[in-house]
């Protein structure tokens, strides 16, 4: 395993959602970033990695407004998830919070957000970072 | 110079697809191979048959792992050895090419591949959740994301692109559904207008409830054995001439193209050029329509149009049983339902059909080469098998 410190896992990742940082990881030798985080670079192979605190906005590269939803989720129905593309060179997968579904647009800004962990006991207890529309 | 057989198909079993209610995986997959039985009358299945690869998704659904043995033993092949064989919804495209080298190798003279799933005994909500942990947890799942989620995601890349429109998406539900009423084994054999598709409820934007496949119940199998020995067996014999799987990142977001599924390109790419075939080659294809995006995206990895032009080439009726290429003949996973485990051997029985001139009211005239793609999750896994009647 890498040396770094915290280690470059997925419960470090949602650990650094708790003090409101979106982290992505950098292979050392290619400059790849990743979302999750790993140890091995899936570009180069390397398993040399740092982690990279990732700015608060981005950009809708694409999006589906979920009608039915897991049992966890019905509640929010119908929501927007998408996939999220920062200025760093990263995407990532995220709930779109937004008060009008209908004005999502591929290609519109997006500002990161944060919000508490879920009360339900059956899930783990880790915050969910989320994007929504710029103010 | 024509290619070698893998191996041969020398018969083919699938249950009624539907809600089966009453009944268990063991169950239904038995019914699958009585039929696989029935077929080939010169094979003792419980002395002859001496291993069984059986894909299944989710013990989740009836609370019973361990699956394979149950199959097996249920259909009367004890002792063969039972493995089960999971890869999401292309469990029994994997579990096949198990089967493949296992003749292969020599290991075993005949073998049993295929697959189950029981499904309808949990409520959608639930089963929304059992398929969405074929996604990854902790990002995917976390966010709220299902699967028609995922294929919506493609969807709305797809239509942002190319211009792809919600009709086109709809013509491929009502083309499968037009196919699936020529099946007595599909789960739903009604035809459906494009009215119904574009006015039934959204499950996830653009997708609507007729541009998902069904939640079935349902098994399918197949017998394989060595080229040689095949021809004493039986004459409806159908030979494997390529396969294919690859692998693609596991999380959507990760890739660089969400209009296209690389690990189908791959999986085909590596099939085509095994048994020496091209996308023109194809006389019939079964294609894992889970959602109909899926589909219009299959027509494009595989070859059959060019990139883009999945939309249109539904629109142009090539794949309809009429055209030069039908394509999901069976009713595809949209009519004849998709049991998740069982669907890619289920694939492959609707092409042993047609490659053995036994497809009935929906037979391709002088299909020769048949062509199977399965996808596993969001396209991390695809199978790709190409098929000659022998």
């Amino acid at each position: 395993m890498s040396e770094l410190h915290p280690p470059p896992t997925i419960e470090e990742f949602y650990k650094f959602c708790t003090q409101r940082k979106l982290m992505a990881v950098r292979c050392m030798k290619c400059r790849h970033l990743m979302v999750p985080p790993r140890t091995i670079c899936s570009q180069c192979h390397s398993s040399r990695v740092e982690w990279a605190q990732l700015g608060s906005k981005g950009k809708l590269v694409t999006y589906t407004i979920v009608h039915v939803a897991p049992t966890l989720f019905n509640h929010m129905a119908p929501y927007a998830v998408g996939i999220v593309e920062m200025p760093e060179e990263v995407r990532l997968p995220s709930i779109i919070r937004t008060s009008r579904l209908e004005s999502l647009k591929i290609g519109m800004e997006l500002e990161l957000d944060f919000s508490p962990r879920p009360q339900d006991p059956s899930w783990p207890q880790w915050p969910r970072y989320f994007f929504k529309e710029t103010a | 110079m024509r290619a070698k057989p893998l191996a041969t198909i020398v018969s083919a079993g699938v249950s009624k697809f539907g809600r089966r209610e009453g009944l268990y995986a063991r169950e239904l997959f038995t019914e699958a191979a009585l039929e696989a039985f029935h077929r080939l009358e010169n094979v003792d299945p419980g002395k002859d048959i001496k291993a069984a690869f059986i894909g299944q998704m989710s013990e989740a659904y009836e609370h019973q792992s361990h699956t394979a043995p149950i199959a097996a033993n249920w259909a009367g092949l004890l002792p063969a050895a039972a493995t089960r064989v999971e890869d999401a919804c292309a469990s029994s495209g994997a579990a096949l090419r198990c089967g493949i080298m296992a003749i292969m190798s020599g290991f075993y003279d005949i073998v049993m591949v295929g697959g189950v799933e029981k499904m309808t005994n949990q409520p959608t909500p639930e089963v929304t959740t059992i398929l969405a942990s074929a996604a990854d947890f902790p990002f995917e799942q976390w966010n709220g994301m299902t699967f028609p989620g995922l294929f919506a995601l493609m969807a709305t890349s797809h239509m942002h692109e190319y211009g792809t429109t919600e009709e086109q998406l709809a013509k491929v539900a009502v083309k499968n559904h037009k196919h699936g009423v020529l099946n007595p084994k599909a789960h739903m054999q009604r035809e459906i207008t494009l009215d119904e598709v574009m006015k039934s409820r959204p499950v996830c934007w653009p997708l609507k409830l007729y541009d998902c496949s069904l939640i079935t119940d349902g098994a399918s199998c197949l017998i394989l054995t060595k080229p040689k020995l095949a021809k004493k067996l039986t004459d409806n014999r159908v030979q494997i001439i390529g396969t294919g799987q690859a692998q693609d990142t596991f999380l959507l977001h990760e890739r660089d193209s969400f209009t296209s599924v690389k690990a189908a390109k791959s999986a085909a790419q590596e099939a085509y050029k095994m048994s020496d075939m091209k996308p023109k080659d194809i006389n019939v294809a079964e294609v894992h329509d889970c959602f109909t995006i899926a589909e219009i995206i299959a027509y494009e990895d595989l070859g059959f149009c060019r990139p883009g032009q999945g939309g249109k080439f539904v629109e142009s009726g090539t794949t309809a049983l009429g055209g030069s290429l039908p394509v999901n003949t069976s009713g595809g996973l949209k009519s004849k339902g998709h049991p998740v485990g069982a669907t890619g051997t289920a694939q492959i029985y609707e092409l042993y059909l047609q490659l053995t001139g036994q497809a009935e009211r929906r037979q391709v005239p002088d299909a020769k080469i048949g062509l199977a793609h399965n996808l596993g999750g969001s396209g991390a896994t695809a199978v790709v098998h190409i098929l000659r009647s022998d």
